[in-house]
């Protein structure tokens, strides 16, 4: 027996879509490991979640669920789940590479004294052991490496595998939520205005630089990502622009901002510096559009419009909106 | 307050990453290593603790090759009042025998917090601080981008999807530091000059297990190169098409 947990993340009751893909993953490794598929989540008011699970094709659930758990505890969950963990006999702890993964598998992976790898692309077991492929260097090189300790702990790119739909529901064990002392624990979570789609969550980024000369010309951009609908695609910046204070940090697109790998990425007046390519460079199509037909962002970008962005951007914009108003 | 600042070297981020012969590492002819960006602000965050509080120590560790006494040297001019090499033959990329080393020595010396890097920017892991606090038995905040202490507690904020986290948190604690923390600080001549001066620790470092190993290190599938589909606002029509034959719309 050789069973994979999975943690999978809920906020706000609702189950969050790299789980399920992290599920995929898990299913994945299983059919080689012979072993079942767990999915674990912690939280207060977790049926919805549990649920949308069910739909998965993992094999069971278990919901630790509770008052004490209404707010995210690292320290607290991760002893919760390292307890099931051991009570299932997990030889692999998979989730998605998330702010709530990256901040709580590395400590379910000491609690276990296991290994770990994060931000993994691919996930494999053969000849009797765990493999897992990741970017390092920011992107600039990929590492292969197994793991030589168990139980295996990795966290998995968003957007990376399908989200599993496979299942017709799956038994729930449902575990009382210890109380006790929290060591650190969640005050407040304050929403981004306007309540915009996560980058790294995002089907379409439409980035801007300094191509754009001006704070206020990133009207353009917004325009050009509100056409694609409602929680559709996210505005992201080049730390230009960010360090110019002409967009927030959270928007910074690179190896000191965030990596993001959606569907489609527009790169709209900006260079293309290594470090900026460090941040999208495993979007799966990538469309650039800058006045320099030697910008360095044509060499990795599939399709790009030499122009000047001002004249290009709404043209852009409006199509989408008359694709997006037929469908 | 005793705090220990974790640091690393790591390739400057506009190195070109070549593969050495033996097809797992990284050939360092002609890689510049700098102190990894984000243990600037671990750095900077620690020094600017022990001034609101006018007492306690800042003691930074690494665990790596002898060469790193450069970024610890550049540490203790920053204002860090001790360093400790933690020495080593490799490249240190795997994070449960890294984590396990730190955590034992840690547990060695004083110490109420502890500051490290969101990541190191060379094995990209992002994984240090969490695994620390298990070990230790510490609170742990990530990623954090404001800090304030007050009456022995720490409140952070940090970004998460879509929103921003407020946090408190006990001491002892392990906080990873990401940018936008603070804007840190570079040594100065007095700061060079008394470097000199301060304790310098180096010794082996004691690695257990490894819990993962590298099977193979490669340069990724250059994408093929793109296709300009013409120029200004008369190629967006070529665009669309092209998306949709990608059913990328
Ligand atoms: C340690 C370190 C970390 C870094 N981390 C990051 C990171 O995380 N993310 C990041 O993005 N960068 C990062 N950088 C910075 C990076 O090196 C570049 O400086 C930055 O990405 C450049 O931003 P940009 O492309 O917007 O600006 P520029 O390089 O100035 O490019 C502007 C582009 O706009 C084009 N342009 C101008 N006018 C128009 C117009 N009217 N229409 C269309 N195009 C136009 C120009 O041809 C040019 O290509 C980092 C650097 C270092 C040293
Ligand atoms: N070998 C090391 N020695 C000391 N500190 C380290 C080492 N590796 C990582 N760290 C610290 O942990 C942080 C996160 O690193 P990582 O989890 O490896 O991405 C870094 O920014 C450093 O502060």
């Amino acid at each position: 027996m050789s069973n994979i947990v999975v943690i999978a993340e809920a906020r706000g009751g609702a189950l969050k879509r790299p789980s399920l893909e992290a599920v995929t993953a898990a299913l994945g490794l299983a059919k080689q490991t012979g072993g079942k598929v767990i999915a674990v989540l912690c939280g207060s008011g977790l049926d919805a979640a549990c649920a949308e699970l069910g739909k998965s094709g993992a094999n069971q659930i278990v919901a630790i669920d509770g008052a004490s758990f209404a707010n995210y505890s690292g320290d607290a969950w991760a002893k919760a789940i390292a307890d099931q963990c051991k009570a299932h006999a997990a030889t692999a702890v998979l989730m998605a590479h998330t702010a709530m993964g990256k901040d709580l598998l590395p400590r379910v992976s000491a609690q276990l004294d296991g290994s770990v790898l994060t931000d993994t692309v691919e996930l494999a077991f053969a000849g009797g052991a765990f493999t897992a492929k990741k970017p390092v260097f920011a992107g600039k090189a990929t590492m292969t490496a197994k793991a030589t300790k168990l139980p295996f702990c990795a966290t998995l790119r968003p957007n990376n595998f399908a989200p599993a739909t496979g299942g017709s529901g799956a038994e729930v064990q449902k575990v009382a939520a210890p109380g006790g002392d929290l060591l650190a624990v969640v005050k407040e979570i304050i929403a981004a205005a306007g309540g915009k789609t996560p980058l790294q969550e995002a089907k379409v980024v439409v980035a801007g630089g300094r191509g754009l000369k001006e704070a206020q010309h990133f009207k353009l951009i917004e325009d050009l990502a509100a056409a694609f609908g409602p929680g559709v695609a996210a505005v992201g910046a080049s730390r230009a622009v960010v360090d110019a204070g002409w967009r927030p940090h959270g928007e910074q697109v690179g190896q000191t901002g965030k990596v993001v790998s959606p569907p489609l990425y527009f790169a709209i007046g900006i260079s293309g510096a290594i470090q900026h390519l460090a941040g999208m460079r495993t979007a799966r199509t990538i469309v650039a559009i800058n006045k320099d037909a030697d910008a360095p962002i044509f060499k990795v970008a599939d399709f790009g419009i030499v122009g000047d962005a001002f004249e290009v951007v709404p043209a852009l914009t409006k199509a989408i909106q008359a694709l997006v108003a037929g469908k | 307050m005793d705090i220990v600042v974790c640091i690393k070297r790591v390739p400057a981020t506009d190195t070109a990453i070549k593969i050495a012969a033996d097809g797992k590492s990284i050939d360092p002819t002609g890689v510049n290593f700098e102190l990894n960006a984000y243990d600037e602000f671990a750095l900077e965050q620690a020094l600017r603790i022990k001034e609101q509080l006018n007492a306690g120590s800042v003691t930074v560790v690494t665990i790596g090759p002898k060469d790193s006494k450069k970024q610890l040297d550049d540490a203790l001019a920053r204002g860090a009042d001790k360093a400790v090499l933690l020495s080593t033959t490799e490249w240190m990329f795997d994070g449960a025998q890294t984590a396990a080393a730190l955590a034992a020595w840690i547990k060695t010396v004083p110490c109420n917090l502890v500051l490290c890097g969101r990541q190191a920017v060379d094995s990209d892991n992002n994984q240090m601080a969490g695994n620390l606090a298990a070990r230790l038995g510490f609170a742990c905040v990530t990623e954090v981008g404001k800090l304030t202490l007050e009456n022995g507690v720490f409140t952070a904020e940090r970004d998460i999807e879509g929103a921003r986290e407020v946090v408190t948190s006990k001491t002892p604690a392990v906080i990873s530091c990401n940018k936008g923390l603070n804007e840190p600080r570079y040594a100065n001549l007095k700061g060079i000059m008394a470097a000199k001066k301060k304790p310098f620790v180096e010794q082996p470092a004691q690695l257990g297990a490894r819990g993962v190993e590298i099977q193979a290190l490669t340069l990724p599938a250059a994408r093929a190169a793109g296709k300009i589909l013409g120029n200004g606002a008369d190629a967006v029509p070529a665009l669309i098409a092209a998306l949709r034959e990608q059913k990328a719309l």
